[in-house]
């Protein structure tokens, strides 16, 4: 009976949101699939152009202080950034929901224990976490990605958790336990089918985490070696020309920055329009 | 009905947008309730009474679309404006609602909730709003009023928050009290106390009820009039003794007939299939 | 066939921890339920009776005392064979929005209960399923369906199917009727007693309605406060009250016969309750809590 004029009008926006952002993520997979056929340029070739000149129409972008053409240095760096962001994701997620469901569906003793090492955890802000793994591991694009996704566990370990402890005192899983099921059925057929929503929306929410970690990383020098075109590393080599030639900082920072919206976008407003509160499927 | 009609409600109807037509759930209603008396509203779940309550105190949502009169002690207020309410709701008409616990502020004791209404309507300062509140409290067989005032809601019981609901309400002194399902969510035992509360406040101060239940049994037990509501449409009103006796609707008389009563419960089970344990 | 009962819980107790001060919830609850039997248990919030009824069927473990399920003792099982052994128990629950899983079809849903009991082929599931959609009153195509497509009355007759699907001895059914509108009562109720009658189930029926326990149960037990105050056969039980509480509690059903006055009953004292009270037979099968001292 209530605000149902109300809800409409946010659903409406909602989804346009979801539009907008799945098209730009999209538009981004696209173009890190395709990325050599769409750079006009090699993105590793230096002198493809004069060094540090301003953007044209032969150099989209602008070059950078090798002469290498920015456009496709970007381009390129897509891949890199999607990549980190999609492989840290899947594996933070991985682990981290494991956690989280061993903590939900054990013994009281286990879930208490657990419940400790992932606030210990928690409580080191991710980018130490990232910070120290990569200076034990050295950099490079695959350790940056472990400590990415390392320093992820703890966010998934306690969100999957608090939605399996939400599920398992709901009736139809405690009427799923009374057929003398183990755990793992429990969690695969009966938990999974009701959280998996949410995980999802959890996961759109750490690509954009883990994107901006790896470009931090990259611009410390500690993630994506040189010459690898990071958006990140391009911005840490940009820092040098800001007055000369800020186009090399401009064009990757945008880039990161539309990555991030879109990311966002989806995740917010898949949250609001799959909240269960509302009663929706 | 033995005084003249303080609330009149004249074809009254309120629907609200929907998808592809708009929902009617009240359709053309009208009835009339004076003090000193109580009259039930029933219904199964669905069927327009909560939203009928609703539109008296003029509560109803935004989006809503209200035709018809109401009027209040002579006065029409169906085209009142919430400003204007607000003087009526609380001192001419109360409202207890059936679940106690979204009534009260989670956050504010119970002598806080209390008082606020009487400080505004009756302009008494703290003290003497306590000290009226602290009475009402009383009046309800609470004992020791001092202790729950100092309260919080979640802190007492559904039954106690209930009685607390309808003290505040009848602080004001209210002429007329809506009571929306107040006893649905309580024990049988608490309910059986709220039912002899409402129908004393009937007799000793003359009160008008306006009773909304789904309980026949309620009704007939503590009603004087009945009016028997379906998908928003009055199908049959009377006094209790005609209605419940002699119904002349389908709708009443299959309500009455899955009426399951204590003593029918005993002969079904004896009487018919009677399973032995082996 | 053993003739003993098929469930014995003995002084059972249970404690639970809120907020760090201990709330005890059972004091000492004796039952024995018989084979084919409906043994109905009654009281208001706070009784205990709810909490009885998942001890029964394992969702809680008791604090203190001995449950049997056919002679054989279940709380000093190992898990493997506790879970096997409460299988034979299943419980219907309240809410019949609640109860299923809104992401599986129902048929998967019964379904499990008889995976559980060891049957892999799903054929032969989905065919078992058929039928006891059937024995419920519902289509055999609907095991497809969702619970969102299905009425509240519908999806209780669902949640007993489920409830069937393991083959259990026992069915716990905790308030099964009470969400639903008076019309649909009735036929749940008949639904149930109906499946009782065709075989040699056993039902703990748990409700605060006193008219339905007495429409359904062979022998009822009143509870207060987490301890029995009566028990009994039913028409003896409602019939001739013995306790104060029951006398109470049955003088507060709504009835037609009656009008209030307004001027409350003073509230009936009832004895405090200690430990030493006992359950006295005052007739045939029928005791009373009684206060020794």
């Amino acid at each position: 009976m209530t605000d149902i004029v109300q809800r409409s009008r946010q659903d409406r926006s909602a989804s346009l949101a979801i539009l907008v952002g799945a098209t730009i993520v999209a538009a981004l997979v696209a173009i890190a699939t395709f990325a050599p056929f769409l750079a006009p340029y090699d993105a590793m070739k230096m002198a493809a152009g004069p060094r540090l000149s301003a953007p044209s129409a032969t150099h989209l972008f602008g070059t950078d202080e090798f002469g290498r053409d920015l456009f496709s240095r970007i381009l390129l760096g897509a891949r890199l950034s999607l990549g980190i962001g999609i492989a840290a994701v899947m594996s933070g997620l991985l682990v981290g929901a494991l956690l989280g469901l061993i903590a939900a569906f054990s013994s009281r003793y286990v879930e208490i224990a657990v419940l400790r090492l992932i606030d210990v955890l928690y409580s080191f802000p991710d980018t130490l976490i990232a910070l120290t793994l990569v200076a034990f591991l050295g950099p490079g694009m695959e350790n940056a990605t472990l400590a990415i996704a390392a320093s992820l566990v703890p966010f998934y370990a306690r969100v999957t958790y608090a939605l399996s402890a939400g599920e398992r005192a709901k009736p139809y899983v405690e009427a799923a336990r009374l057929t003398g099921i183990g755990s793992t059925r429990l969690v695969r057929v009966h938990v999974m089918p009701n959280i998996g929503h949410s995980m999802i929306v959890m996961a759109t929410i750490g690509f954009s985490s883990a994107i901006l970690s790896a470009a931090g990383l990259s611009f410390l020098g500690l993630g994506v070696q040189p010459p690898s075109p990071e958006w990140g590393a391009i911005l840490a080599s940009g820092r040098n020309y800001i007055t000369k030639a800020p186009w090399i900082l401009i064009f990757p920072g945008l880039a990161l920055c539309v990555t991030v919206l879109s990311f966002n976008l989806i995740g917010d407003s898949s949250r609001e329009l799959f909240d269960p509160r509302r009663g929706r499927r | 009905m033995l005084n003249p009609p303080y609330l009149q409600v004249r074809d009254l109807s309120v629907s609200f947008p929907g998808k592809d037509a708009d929902f009617k759930a009240v359709d053309n209603v009208s009835f009339d309730l004076a003090q000193g008396e109580i009259l039930a509203l029933v219904g199964e779940s669905g069927g327009g009474k909560s939203v009928t309550s609703l539109s008296i105190m003029k509560l109803l949502p935004e989006a809503s679309q209200l035709a018809g009169k109401i009027s209040i002690n002579g006065i029409d207020i169906a085209k009142k404006d919430r400003r204007s309410m607000e003087n009526v709701r609380g001192a001419k008409v109360g409202m207890i609602f059936q679940e106690p616990m979204t009534s009260l502020n989670p956050v504010l004791t119970i002598a806080r909730q209390m008082t606020e209404g009487l400080r505004r309507h009756m302009s008494l300062s703290k003290k003497e709003a306590a000290e009226v509140a602290k009475a009402s409290l009383l009046d309800l067989g609470i004992t020791d009023p001092d202790r729950i005032m100092a309260q919080y809601p979640h802190q007492l019981s559904g039954g106690m928050r209930q009685r607390v609901m309808i003290a505040a309400a009848i602080a004001l002194k209210p002429a007329i009290l809506i009571a929306d399902e107040p006893t649905t969510a309580l024990d049988v035992t608490v309910q059986a106390h709220v039912l002899d509360l409402l129908v004393d406040l009937k007799s000793q101060r003359g009160t008008g009820i306006l009773l909304i239940t789904h309980d026949i049994a309620v009704v007939a037990e503590t009603a004087d009039r009945v009016a028997m509501m379906r998908n928003g449409r009055i199908v049959e009103m009377g006094s209790v003794e005609e209605v419940l006796n002699a119904p002349k609707h389908e709708y009443t008389k299959a309500l009455l007939a899955s009426h399951l009563s204590v003593e029918a419960g005993l002969k079904i089970r004896t009487g018919g299939s009677g399973r032995r344990a082996q | 066939m053993t003739r003993g009962p098929i469930l014995s819980a003995a002084s059972i107790t249970k404690v639970f921890q809120v907020n760090g001060k201990p709330f005890t919830a059972l004091r000492g609850v004796s039952i024995d339920a018989f084979v084919g039997e409906t043994f109905g248990i009654v009281g208001e919030s706070g009784s205990g009776k709810s909490t009885f009824g998942r001890i029964a069927v394992g969702l809680e473990r008791a604090t203190g005392g001995t449950l049997h399920i056919d002679g054989e003792r279940v709380d000093a099982l190992p898990l493997s064979a506790r879970r096997r052994k409460l299988r034979q128990c299943q419980m219907i629950f309240q809410d019949p929005y609640a109860s299923l899983n809104p992401r599986l079809t129902i048929g998967k849903q019964i379904g499990e209960g008889i995976y559980a009991r060891g049957l892999s082929n799903w054929r032969e599931i989905r065919s078992e399923v058929s039928d006891l959609l059937e024995k419920v009153g519902l289509k055999r195509e609907f095991a497809d369906r969702y619970p969102h497509e299905f009425s509240g009355g519908q999806r209780q007759r669902i949640a007993i199917a489920r409830a069937l699907a393991p083959s259990p001895r026992i069915v716990v059914a905790d308030e099964p009727v009470s969400a639903l509108d008076a019309s649909i009562r009735t036929q749940i109720l008949d639904l149930m007693e109906t499946i009782g009658r065709e075989s040699t189930l056993s039902y703990i029926f748990i409700s605060h309605d006193i008219a339905v326990t007495a429409r359904m149960c062979d022998r009822v037990a009143v509870m207060h406060h987490g301890r029995i105050v009566e028990l009994g056969p039913t028409a003896s039980v409602i019939e001739k009250p013995q306790h104060p509480y029951t006398r109470v509690l049955l003088d507060a059903v709504p009835r037609f016969e009656r009008r209030r006055t307004g001027r409350r009953s003073i509230t009936t004292q009832w004895p405090a309750p200690n430990e030493h009270d006992v359950l006295i037979e005052v007739s045939r099968g029928h005791f009373v809590l009684k206060s020794v001292l």
